[in-house]
């Protein structure tokens, strides 16, 4: 194979052409949430059913009687995507189709806070459905207020820049990894190729399987939409956001290795979240960063 | 077939023999018999349904929502606290026509802490959108069980099961278990006309504005009102099929009566032996059970009530700065209409404290007493 070639092939796109995804949605300009939801349907394909709780994709998808996907959707109540998707898993079983992949499909208020308990619950039985997460950090569809998926340091309208947000963001993965279920992705929209092979690979297995998706969100983070590729993609590289899998609970697996990791003060700069912190606050970001990122090496180790 | 069996497993039986295909429960006292049967049920194949061991009677409710909307026929059952923190669900069950059949055991609500009957916790869901039958004998428990899901299937509205905590859930019964083959015939399989399947793409229950919101509502509350009648028919079919007919309320000996007491629940059957006692002496007495109180059956309750010269409604709740709850719906009956009698409301029994027929008789003597209707509730058997 030639040079050229071989150039090709690294970037070909592999991600299947079949959309499930169309236009009219109602999502803000450089919405990382709708890329991810496009994402994941390639992966999963039409024989799929979701249930969403309040999130932003509960107004994404579009008012009634208009819906911009094409599977079907239940729209559940905030703290219940995890047992309402569990009583469809049921429901469709119980009458005889075993095929489709129910998806519960919330936004990190709706995981991190609200509905834990449900998700845990549903985890612990390991109830055979797709759980994700897609985290944009932060009550962005009420209007941008703290979860407990926001980051240190982060402006949010309930954090203000006098008070902003003190403590770490909830480790969920850590979380669900304690349950052993069959397995744990994180994913990014600056990395769909990456995402849709694990959807992929989540699909056939059977039991509980929990993604974490980072999906940037210029509305909250005071950022530019143009930025929003850009900025998943560093914060993926800068070790923010790893890429990783964990099966039954133990077997961790980096899926993109860092070399090097870039410092994380140039993507907090491009967000007007993070504009207030001081530079001892940013190392205390980095510090952070830096220890998760050993801590997810020892994992891996271990 | 012939058994003796507690109020709780009467629900397990109503449940199983309605094949139900999903049940999704947690634990609470008094209720966990019927999941307990059910649980063995499932487990030794007596049943063929998929039974979710839920973290909270909330994930419940939503799993049994998720189940109905996915085609399948969904039962839950729970009590008080539980049915409490099921609230925003019940609301999301009938507002979604999810046609789920809940048992419900009466229990007080804490604090302080009671596992003892009263009704305030069904009743605190009264405007959620469910229809409530309220059962006085193991029997009719495992009767309205098997009714509740004609009803609600054919409505898409969810039903509501209740029985007393201890006095009918813990209490054991003679009762005539239906024949699997008839109800078979009474009760056909669960086929929704849309659900949520692949092959049919929809979204349900997405952002709904103005210009629709209150059509959805309109609805409800117009296929609610087809309810009394389909409750009355589905009864007498019930009737030519198992012998047992069931209807909105049951009136004893209310035909020449110029007395009724209106009761509920398993007070209203102590009710008819006060009844008698009253009738042994002399007095005209007459009992008006209610049976169902979602959708109220306004015409049946004035049909008795135009015809007596006076009532005492019997409650075993109360709604704090109204009164007793079907005081106050019996009120909006009669309200407006001539000939009515004056009604007179009592509150007994709060927190499982016996309702016996001396209080009833007390009650009796009491209403005759008074000239007219009061606004104020009388306490019966409360130490002041």
């Amino acid at each position: 194979m030639s040079p050229e070639a071989k150039k090709e092939k690294k970037f070909a796109l592999t991600l299947p052409a079949e959309e499930l995804m169309a236009c009219g949605h109602l999502a803000c300009q450089g919405c990382g949430a709708t890329l991810a939801m496009r994402y994941m349907l390639k992966a999963l394909g039409q024989k799929t059913v979701l249930c969403i709780p309040a999130c932003c994709w509960a107004v994404i998808d579009g008012p009634y009687p208009y819906s911009s996907l094409d599977v079907p959707i239940y729209h559940c109540a905030f703290e219940t995507a995890a047992s309402t998707a569990t009583g469809v898993k049921a429901g469709l079983e119980a009458t005889g189709d075993t095929e489709t992949t129910v998806v519960a499909w919330a936004g990190d208020g709706g995981t991190f806070d609200i509905g834990i308990q449900a998700l845990s619950g549903a985890a612990e039985r390991n109830d055979d459905i797709i759980y994700v997460c897609y985290d944009n950090e932060a009550y962005m569809n009420t209007g941008i207020q703290r979860s407990s998926a926001t980051p240190y340091g982060a402006w949010t309208t309930t954090t203000p820049v006098k008070h902003f947000k003190n403590r770490p963001k909830k480790d969920i993965v850590a979380i669900l990894a304690a349950h052993r279920i069959p397995y744990i992705a994180t994913a990014s929209v600056s990395h769909p190729e990456d995402f849709v092979k694990k959807m992929k690979k989540a699909k056939d297995i059977r039991g509980t399987r929990f993604f974490h998706v980072y999906a940037p969100c210029p509305t909250g983070w005071k950022s530019r939409p143009e930025d929003t590729i850009k900025l998943a993609r560093m914060a993926v590289q800068n070790g923010y956001f790893p890429l990783y899998e964990i099966e039954d609970g133990e077997k961790t697996t980096v899926n993109l290795k860092l070399k090097e990791r870039k410092p994380v003060e140039d993507f907090l700069r491009l967000q007007g979240r993070f504009r207030h912190l001081k530079p001892a606050e940013v190392a205390a970001v980095q510090a952070e960063v830096d220890a998760r990122w050993e801590r997810l090496m020892r994992s891996c180790a271990g | 077939m012939r058994k003796v069996i507690m109020g709780n497993h009467a629900l397990s039986y109503g449940a199983m023999l309605a094949r139900s295909q999903v049940i999704s429960a947690y634990p609470i006292t008094p209720q966990t018999q019927v999941v307990e049967l059910l649980s063995e049920m499932c487990a030794d194949g007596t049943l063929d349904a998929q039974f979710i061991k839920v973290e909270s009677e909330h994930s419940a409710m939503a799993s049994c929502i998720g189940a109905s909307v996915a085609g399948a026929r969904a039962f839950t059952a729970t009590s008080a606290q539980g049915l409490a923190l099921m609230h925003e669900m019940l609301h999301w069950a009938a507002g979604g026509r999810h046609p789920i059949v809940m048992g419900n055991i009466n229990r007080a609500m804490a604090p302080g802490w009671s596992i003892w009957t009263d009704q305030n916790d069904s009743l605190s869901q009264r405007d959620t959108g469910w229809m409530q039958f309220y059962c006085s004998s193991n029997q009719e428990v495992v009767d309205t069980v098997i009714q509740a899901f004609k009803v609600a299937e054919t409505l898409m509205i969810p039903a509501m099961v209740i029985l007393d905590a201890f006095a009918l859930s813990h209490t054991y019964e003679v009762v005539d278990v239906p024949d699997q083959a008839l109800v078979d015939r009474y009760l056909p399989p669960f086929k929704p006309s849309i659900k949520l399947t692949p092959a049919d793409p929809r979204a349900f229950g997405g952002l709904t504005g103005a210009e629709h919101y209150m059509e959805l509502r309109y609805k409800l509350q117009k296929d609610m009102e087809k309810a009394p009648a389909l409750i009355e028919e589905t009864g007498r079919e019930f009737g030519k099929v198992f012998g047992r007919e069931l209807g909105l309320v049951d009136p004893y000996l209310c035909g020449d009566a110029e007395f009724v007491f209106v009761t509920s629940g398993t007070a209203g059957f102590t009710a008819r032996v006060a009844v008698d006692e009253l009738r042994a002496a002399g007095v005209k007495a007459g009992n008006l059970r209610i049976k169902v109180f979602r959708p109220f059956p306004f015409d049946r309750v004035r049909e008795v009530l135009g015809k007596v010269k006076k009532a005492a409604v019997v409650d075993r709740n109360c709604s704090y700065g109204a009164g007793g709850i079907f005081y106050q719906e019996v009120k909006s009956a009669v309200y407006g209409r001539p000939g009515m009698p004056p009604l007179i409301g009592y509150v007994a029994g709060l927190g499982g404290r016996d309702i016996t027929t001396a209080q009833f008789k007390e009650v009796a003597a009491d209403a005759m007493a008074k000239a007219k209707a009061e606004e104020e509730i009388v306490w019966i058997g409360v130490k002041k």
